[in-house]
């Protein structure tokens, strides 16, 4: 009997040992793999070029050098003229979204508001049928006139029915009582919404506000599909996109520094302009991580 | 006769009244509500009609009313040339592999970070595998590039250190979905992790300990306690996915493959990217349309199958 238990105990803890080092073998394994490309870039972007043309890319910079971010900042009007874009796009698209979400998301939540499944329904219905890409082409640029303007990439980012469902769900958690009591008190809803809803829902509006931010900074598809080469400032990543692509802007940075063109560090730039266009997103998102989860989270639940 | 005509006239009369009385009563809701109402009334709905587009042979200067109308020529020629096949068949298999490769790494990293004790490091791994959703395709591309490219990537100085022959890999269409499927699972893994992890850090503590008193092994814990209270979750999600099966990442594709790598077409070309070139450098907006179209269709077949099946099983997590 006493044998019989030190046998099942010790199979017990061999069972925990080997699961614990699983464990540990496997997310450390996958942590590295997913910090492993930054790494890389970086110190990609802090390599000579000519070092990169002899010896390619490396983990380590083979011959360090900075010039590659010289050059960037020698002649910052592309790389700043993305920075305003996209933090101007980024700070409208995101207050202008949320204001609409989060009143969107109230009005939808209210027991007392007869429409609120039948609004909810047209709204998610967009995601199960669309247009498709042409449609959606034709009416952004012949239709209501925004090719090159700055309003196609602001506009289609305000809102999704997903942001407006999980908002919902976020404002559901705020108890009926309080509107049913400011209703008797003679306020009216817009009243309820600006003065006791918003307060009350600041973690929802700082969740959803961040999920906008992000989808914002990271903003590509719009630029791409409505800005022409000849846009003078295009946002970051449409900037990063040109210049991985077609080294188009490195040659007007060459043109206006004093650098040999053939000895422009072009190949390093590429990384260079990643990471500065990246960088704070890299640096806030430790900050703002736990309002990500709370969404995730939050959202699956089902309302 | 007579009857029933007054018998509708009244129900109508009454409806109207009903719903002039609701608006009365929620008008402020419904204003509150208004903007976000024409934002989808224009940017999805409008769109809608528009894949008309699929059965004309559009002309730019005529506009969609004027364009001469050809039926099903079209899809014809989409299904004749053998297109919309291989079409369907990268977007599905690729959006097989991610669902099913993609949720079963979500679990296994899930209830992996649960085994470990070290809290500090718990934290420090969680917070790097969420680090890829955070950043733009523009940058995945180029870290492809930056570990892919021929003359100068990481991949190739390597294998020329060690004396390996360096591997042509944005010719070599065989090995894209490999390349494309691992950067998907890299990008979202830690995100759709999430999910899972919050379900497991939510189960009853005193479940635990008491399999524990009664003996149970980490294994028989994990097995019988943790994978039983994700299996809702994970089920759910996994007909959901296969609801949009038909839809691919545009964003991914485009920026791993690039727009004129024709030789990398073959294995990489999903429906998205295809409509897109038919529109941006071919200009055949009833081609693109008509692939939309087809996709649309299909696309909400299925998730208004999976949702039959989700309601089959779980009523409360079916979404209508």
């Amino acid at each position: 009997m006493i044998e019989k238990n030190n046998k099942l105990s010790s199979k017990k803890d061999s069972g925990k040992v080997i699961m614990t080092a699983v464990s540990y073998v496997f997310i450390t394994f996958f942590t590295l793999a997913c910090l492993l490309p930054f790494i890389l870039m970086l110190s990609s972007s802090l390599t000579s070029e000519k070092s990169v043309i002899i010896n390619g890319f490396n983990l380590w910079p083979k011959e360090f050098s900075t010039l590659a971010y010289k050059i960037i900042f020698e002649n910052p009007k592309d790389i700043l003229g993305g920075y305003i874009v996209t933090i101007l796009l980024t700070t409208i698209g995101t207050a202008l979204g949320l204001w609409i979400i989060s009143m969107t998301g109230y009005a939808l939540q209210r027991k007392d508001f007869a429409w609120r499944n039948k609004i909810t329904y047209f709204f998610y219905f967009t995601t199960l049928f669309s247009g498709g890409l042409v449609p959606y082409y034709l009416l952004m640029t012949k239709y209501l006139g925004l090719k090159d303007n700055y309003l196609a990439i602001l506009l289609p980012g305000l809102m999704s029915p997903w942001l407006i469902i999980l908002m919902r769900n976020f404002m559901k958690s705020i108890p009926h009582s309080i509107t049913e009591s400011a209703k008797i008190d003679g306020a009216n809803d817009f009243q309820i919404y600006t003065k006791l809803i918003m307060p009350l829902a600041k973690p929802a509006l700082a969740t959803i506000g961040l999920f906008l931010a992000l989808q914002y900074w990271n903003e590509w598809y719009n630029a791409m599909l409505f800005l022409s080469p000849n846009v003078e400032h295009r946002p970051l990543q449409l900037y990063l996109y040109n210049v991985v692509t077609q080294a188009e802007s490195i040659k007007n940075s060459a043109a206006n520094s004093n650098v040999p063109p053939q000895d422009m560090p072009n190949e390093t730039i590429k990384m260079a302009v990643g990471i500065i266009a990246t960088g704070p997103v890299i640096i806030f998102y430790p900050f703002v991580q736990k309002y990500f989860i709370q969404g995730i989270t939050i959202g699956a639940v089902k309302g | 006769m007579n009857t029933k005509i007054m018998k509708t006239n009244v129900s109508t009369k009454k409806n109207r009244g009903q719903f002039l009385r609701t608006l009365k009563k929620n008008k402020l809701l419904i204003i509150m509500c208004l903007p976000a109402i024409l934002f989808f009334l224009i940017f999805s709905y409008l769109p809608m009609p528009g894949l008309y587009l699929a059965f004309i042979r559009f002309n730019y200067a005529q506009g969609i009313f004027n364009s001469p109308f050809v039926g099903l020529e079209n899809f014809r020629f989409l299904i004749l040339s053998g297109k919309l096949w291989e079409l369907t068949k990268n977007t599905v298999l690729y959006n097989a592999a991610f669902i099913l490769i993609g949720s079963s790494l979500q679990v296994c990293v899930a209830v992996l970070l649960n085994e470990i004790a070290n809290k500090r490091f718990k934290k420090f791994s969680q917070t790097i595998m969420f680090l890829p959703h955070f950043i733009s395709f523009v940058l995945v591309g180029l870290f492809a590039y930056n570990i892919l490219s021929f003359d100068f990537g990481v991949l190739n100085t390597f294998l020329r250190s060690v004396g390996l022959e360096p591997v042509k890999a944005y010719s070599t269409p065989e090995v894209w979905p490999i390349i494309i499927v691992v950067t998907h699972l890299w990008k979202s893994t830690g995100y759709g992790s999430i999910i899972y992890f919050a379900t497991i850090m939510g189960i009853d503590p005193q479940i635990i300990e008491a399999s524990q008193i009664d003996g149970a092994n980490v294994f028989q814990k994990i097995r019988f306690i943790i994978l039983p209270s994700i299996r809702p979750t994970f089920v759910i999600l996994l007909l959901f996915s296969i609801g949009s099966i038909l839809r691919g990442n545009f964003q991914l594709f485009y920026n791993m493959v690039g727009s004129s790598n024709s030789m990398l077409f073959e294995t990489t070309d999903i429906i998205e990217t295809f409509v897109f070139r038919a529109l941006i450098n071919n200009f055949n907006f009833s081609l693109g349309s008509a692939v939309s179209l087809y996709q649309s269709v299909f696309g909400f077949a299925l998730i208004m199958v999976s949702n039959w099946v989700v309601r089959r099983i779980e009523p409360d997590y079916a979404l209508f």
